[in-house]
């Protein structure tokens, strides 16, 4: 019984969610009474091991390979499996980026088991882990439970724990080397790059105004480009705006696109998946203008308008127009 | 090429969802539904590489028998036939159990490629392409933003976080997830309409493919989010809401 966080790095430097995961992990192992161990894997990762040797760890397994330099999933599903036939932990933590999207379910099918993905929290009712995720785009909560005795394996949303909360101390550092072969690894990866660089940066923008579904035209999108234009806002849109080419990509905001910190964001028609909150909930001041009272985005909104963009939006123009006289 | 393209039926976006009297699940026997985003996505990307490449798309469904709709649609807009494993509960199965319908259902098609959307908008667990590789014993990619044919199998275009993207290339038969926005969805015409209706749909149940719901992970209650964040909701009409946004735009957050 032990709790393991797998941790994420590429080129040697940590993915910061790995911390929130270890965070995660820290808190568990106490509220559940099990020790806690931490993971990395990679070639030539001796040196983020020892770093994570540093904190409050019964155990840090360090998973040395050189065909874990870059990552495969077929590598990654090998050499994880071997760690957790080993160690035999009733619960394996992962950060929610989105290469455990591409390897964890993987792992856990081959494990026996099933990933419980994008998790908000663990609670722990009865002496059991209870994870909480949301279901459709945030409008719904869900907590599951383990039905049988196996290990529970879950990937940590961005942002639910705090890396700051991360405790130091020290634990033994365990190198494994583990039975991989290149005939095991089906992908051959190239080397990862940028479209080309962006036009607009939206992270120095004050104020933004972003739009989402909730417009439904292209032609609509003049309301918005109007109201950035009455308050000398950028614009901004949610994924699927530009999924469309309504706007160009660079003009998102979220997960795949910018993550912006404006003093004031608009949220015009955004109904807030998570996808889209990750890339604006550091913004000091959110606006949102949505006809459905339950969408999400007021879970993240200071101000909030319940009611029709499109009487809305051309009423707020004329106002903000007054107001700046 | 012989594609199959699994697919789908979710609750429609703009659902006004009601938590059900047993807290496990919600009222949804009133709602629209309609295919999930992100398959409509897959089966696009699968009806233009055969397009281009020849060969058959053969669209896959779990589901009750309402999702014979959204079955359908996808034969109208031009795949050649599809598999639908009916299922009136399933609920009963966890997310490893529909998996295991949808590849025992695929091992009977032995498709080149597979393809589906990265997550579906209802659950969201962006899992179910991964788990039918590894159930199928197959390499696969996710979040997949373009791909080509090779020789040698298929090249993708993965994306990473934060703009970034990267190649790959695997033998096939493959697994992909494909990710939104990756092609521009076509309308069914009106003769798709009329063929898809001589279209073979077979149907499977899962007594038929001898998978058992034994689930790992059990639901066990489903609840409207707390509000983490106190948000201050502008009451009265449009011109009502709006002046007063304007006016705490200015004198609060001082912004005009």
């Amino acid at each position: 019984m032990s709790v393991l966080v797998v941790m994420e790095q590429s080129r040697l430097a940590w993915h910061r969610m790995s911390w929130e995961a270890l965070a995660a992990g820290q808190q568990m192992g106490p509220a559940l009474g099990i020790p806690v161990a931490a993971a990395v894997l990679g070639h030539g990762a001796a040196a983020l091991a020892g770093e994570l040797g540093g904190k409050k760890l019964d155990k840090v397994y360090h998973v040395e390979h050189e065909l874990l330099d870059h990552y495969t999933a077929d590598a990654y599903t090998v050499a994880l499996a071997e760690l957790v036939d080993m160690a035999k932990p009733s619960m394996v933590l992962f950060p929610h980026t989105y290469r455990v999207r591409d390897f964890a379910p993987r792992l856990a099918t081959r494990l026996g088991g099933l990933l419980v993905s994008d998790v908000l929290r663990i609670e722990v009712k009865d002496g059991a882990a209870v994870a909480v995720r949301q279901m459709f785009q945030g409008k719904l909560n869900a907590d599951y439970r383990a039905a049988g005795g196996g290990t529970q394996y879950i990937s940590i949303q961005a942002g639910a724990y705090r890396a700051e909360h991360v405790e130091a101390g020290s634990a033994e550092v365990e190198v494994l080397t583990p039975a991989l072969e290149a005939a095991q690894i089906r992908i051959k990866v190239e080397e990862p790059f940028r479209e080309s660089a962006r036009a607009v940066d939206l992270t120095a923008a004050d104020l933004i105004v972003s739009a989402g579904r909730g417009i439904k035209e292209q032609e609509n999108l003049s309301l918005i480009q109007e109201l950035a234009a009455a308050m000398g806002a950028e614009v901004a849109a949610s994924r699927p705006i530009c999924d469309n080419g309504w706007l160009p990509m660079d003009r998102q905001v979220g997960s795949s696109g910018q993550t912006v910190a404006p003093k004031v964001y608009f949220a015009v028609g955004i109904s807030g998946a998570i996808q889209h909150l990750v890339g604006m909930k550091g913004s000091k001041c959110v606006v949102a203008i949505n006809k459905d009272p339950n969408a999400p985005i007021f879970e993240v909104a200071d101000y909030g308008i319940v009611g029709d963009l499109f009487e809305v939006v051309p009423a707020l123009i004329e106002e903000i127009k007054k107001a700046k006289g | 090429m012989k594609i199959l393209v699994a697919i789908k039926q979710v609750p429609s976006r703009d659902s006004q969802l009601k938590v059900s009297s047993s807290g496990r699940w919600m009222e949804d026997a009133d709602l629209s539904a309609e295919i999930n985003e992100p398959d409509a996505y897959a089966l696009e990307e699968a009806l233009q590489l055969k397009e281009k490449h020849g060969g058959e798309v053969v669209a896959l469904c779990a589901g009750p028998a309402r999702a014979s709709q959204t079955i359908r649609e996808a034969l109208a807009k031009g795949a050649d036939r599809a598999v639908h494993v009916e299922e009136e509960d399933l609920g009963r199965f966890d997310l490893l159990g529909v998996a295991q319908l949808l590849a025992k259902a695929a091992a009977e098609v032995k498709p080149d490629l597979i393809l589906t959307g990265l997550q579906s908008d209802d659950l969201g667990y962006g899992q179910t392409g991964v788990i039918l590789a590894e159930l199928l014993g197959l390499p696969h990619s996710t979040i997949i933003m373009q791909v080509e044919k090779t020789e040698a199998g298929i090249r993708v275009k993965r994306e990473l976080e934060d703009g970034w993207f990267q190649h790959m290339t695997m033998p096939l038969p493959a697994v992909l997830t494909i990710q939104s926005g990756i092609n521009k969805l076509r309308y069914a015409t009106l003769m798709g309409i009329k063929k898809a209706k001589t279209k073979e749909v077979k149907q499977l149940s899962a007594d038929g493919l001898g998978v058992t719901a034994a689930p790992k992970v059990s639901l066990e209650r489903v609840y409207m989010p707390q509000r983490a964040k106190q948000t201050t909701l502008l009451p009265g009409t449009a011109k009502e809401q709006a002046a007063k946004l304007a006016e705490i735009l200015k004198f609060e957050v001082r912004v005009l």
